[in-house]
């Protein structure tokens, strides 16, 4: 069973704060960190090679310092890296994003089963694991929090709905996304990380994957931010400290036009 | 293609430097230098820059032929068990107003198993033309079929606009169409307007967790595609007296292959109400202590036609059910009212909740950060103030 997992280093977005004079941007101190969600997907992956054999390859596009969370997944138990990099990829939106990751895909050719977080937790779009899949135009299944059973040609999978959940059966090769209950990732072991120290990660630029120029980074993207701004910051609202009886009559006070 | 920095208009006034989420500017010799390597021209800076000028991001990207043949605002008509979701009407109130100002025609697309007898309901609600995919096969959402039909149905009458709900199902099917289509989507959009002059569609979006807010556009490709959050607009009125055209297409078999089947349908909520649909959400968190205690939320929930919500720690704790987690890793709700009870308010919970429009914190703790974002706060022992608040609602809408 050979196993993609696609992965995004992202910014460590709970620490991406505004500077209330400035309006900027801090960045002090922000680290770059794998995006959550792949940590799950790692996790599965290397779950299951280590019960039906075979390999887990990470694959993520990024500028070089992305290297680092290859390494880190090695580190956490996948058995080959790629970083997908080359200036052309720059600006990319979704749809060259699902468009490289796939034709790097296309290119690791022997793959059975492609795994991704839902989402990354830097732009939240949910949209590059399903883009790879129609690029490939292999089936998919999303937000998937247990996989049932997994034979040689098929899988069976609990998809997370808003309401509970659908079990889905796909053959393979299949692309899953997954949501937190999937499992609880290990953390890395000393061996992992010696092995991510020594281990070497293959770069593939634009030509490597035999991508069209035009569907690459800014040129191949639709979409373009044309504005960026600060939402307005919540104002301070009224707290009542001490008498509960007084606080909550006038809550439900202020609240009862709001509900009925 | 590329980004580029005029060295006649640049100042050296740092104001790019500071502006770039990646680090990656620096001022040299009074001037900004990009380091490409880090750029992923996110234009941060050219905004940044609109008193000087001097940052330029230079685009050449492929174009839809006969742009200006697509017309009209479509909507995804989300439907479960043959019920068009109400998120829907959300969506028409808005694409009515989109295609007002555009003076076009508000489309709606329902696919599914029995659901001709909805098309007259989104007429009602603001739907012009209804285009219907109604066959047995279709009964369960499966994105294979879905994309394939609604893919088809855009090349076929060519909208320039269609919005879908951010919900699992419209975010997987959307994303397989804009890939087919090889056009722009936009995710999880909480405001959506027209460009005057140029009448694109003007996509805003929050960005890093709530921190930022982005405003995209697609200006050379259509149709235009946007995910939009629930609860953020308004739902479209009803009015019966609106009439509008329907169309049902036959498909060919060909357009219901599936690769992925489903085995089973299953709801498992511990209240009836969907969180992301509720108007009032009665959340715990660390301070609960206990699975059983999330009773007292129950309470208050049922009192005001609510549901319960929870945040990372009470799920990971196995207090309740991760289908109730709202946050970074949970949901994003938006509901009217967000009761947060012993919640201290961590960043990561904060962005799934923050754009609800009244927050009531309570908390032991003074100086717990969700009193930063509540509207109102209470400080004190939740075992005591919920059951209050419960007690006190109930007199409350007895006596109205």
């Amino acid at each position: 069973m050979n196993v993609v997992v696609c992965i995004k280093q992202v910014p460590e977005t709970t620490q991406v704060k505004i500077d209330p004079i400035t309006k900027n941007l801090i960045r002090e101190g922000v680290k770059s960190i794998i995006n959550p969600y792949d940590l799950y997907a790692i996790e599965e992956g290397v779950r299951i090679v280590e019960q039906h054999g075979g390999k887990v390859t990470v694959v993520t596009m990024g500028p070089p310092q992305a290297e680092a969370a290859l390494r880190e997944a090695i580190s956490l138990g996948a058995d080959e890296a790629i970083l997908v990099s080359d200036r052309a990829f720059a600006g990319a939106d979704t749809l060259a994003t699902s468009y490289t990751l796939a034709m790097a895909i296309k290119k690791i050719k022997d793959y059975d089963l492609i795994i991704c977080g839902k989402q990354a937790i830097d732009g939240d779009t949910a949209q590059v694991g399903p883009g790879i899949a129609a690029h490939l135009d292999i089936p998919q299944i999303t937000y998937v929090r247990k996989i049932e059973a997994l034979e040689e040609k098929s899988i069976t999978a609990q998809r997370t709905t808003e309401e509970g959940y659908e079990v889905l059966q796909s053959p393979l090769p299949c692309l899953l996304t997954v949501v937190k209950e999937i499992n609880n990732p290990r953390i890395p072991s000393l061996k992992g990380k010696m092995k991510a120290k020594n281990a070497a990660i293959l770069t593939w630029k634009a030509a490597d994957i035999e991508a069209e120029s035009d569907r690459l980074g800014i040129a191949g993207s639709p979409t373009e931010v044309w504005k960026i701004y600060t939402p307005p910051a919540r104002s301070k609202g009224q707290i009542y400290d001490g008498d509960p009886e007084g606080a909550v009559n006038a809550i439900v006070a202020v609240l009862k036009e709001h509900l009925i | 293609m590329g980004i580029s920095v005029n060295q006649d208009k640049c100042t050296g006034c740092g104001l790019c430097e500071k502006a770039c989420p990646f680090g990656a500017i620096t001022i040299v010799n009074k001037k900004a230098v990009i380091d490409l390597d880090k750029c992923t021209l996110c234009s941060s800076c050219v905004e940044a820059c609109r008193k000087f000028e001097a940052i330029q991001i230079i685009r050449e990207t492929t174009r839809t032929p006969d742009m200006e043949k697509y017309k009209g605002v479509w909507v995804f008509g989300e439907q479960k068990h043959g019920k068009v979701q109400p998120v829907v009407y959300e969506l028409l109130g808005k694409a009515r107003e989109l295609a007002d100002k555009l003076q076009v025609e508000v489309g709606c697309v329902l696919i599914g198993a029995n659901v001709k007898e909805e098309a007259q309901t989104v007429i009602h609600r603001g739907a012009d033309v209804v285009y219907v995919a109604d066959n047995p096969k279709l009964e369960n959402f499966l994105d294979e079929p879905y994309a394939r039909i609604l893919t088809n149905l855009i090349r076929k009458h060519r909208p320039e606009i269609l919005l879908v709900p951010a919900t699992t199902i419209g975010r997987s099917v959307v994303s397989r169409v804009a890939v087919q289509l090889r056009v722009g989507l936009t995710a999880d959009c909480t405001q959506l307007d027209i460009e005057p002059q140029q009448k694109f569609l003007l996509q805003t979006r929050p960005a890093f967790g709530g921190n930022i807010m982005a405003t995209v556009l697609s200006q050379y490709h259509r149709p235009q595609l946007a995910t939009v959050r629930h609860k953020v607009l308004p739902e479209s009125p009803i009015d019966t007296s609106r009439t509008g055209q329907i169309i049902e297409n036959d498909y060919d078999k060909s357009f219901f292959i599936s690769r992925t089947k489903v085995l089973k349908v299953a709801e498992e909520l511990v209240s009836a109400v969907n969180i992301s649909e509720a108007n009032v959400i009665v959340a715990g968190g660390r301070g609960l202590g206990s699975g059983e205690n999330f009773a007292i939320l129950k309470e208050l929930a049922d009192a005001l036609g609510g549901t319960v919500g929870a945040t990372r720690v009470a799920v990971d704790n196995g207090w309740i059910p991760y289908a109730h987690q709202i946050g970074q890793t949970g949901k994003t709700v938006c509901p009217n009212v967000y009761f947060a009870c012993g919640i201290s308010g961590q960043i990561q919970h904060l962005v799934g909740m923050q754009s609800s429009k009244i927050i009531i914190a309570i908390n032991k703790d003074s100086s717990a950060p969700i009193f930063e974002v509540a509207n109102y706060g209470i400080v004190g022992d939740l075992f005591e103030i919920v059951p209050l608040l419960t007690k006190k609602f109930k007199e409350s809408l007895q006596r109205s």
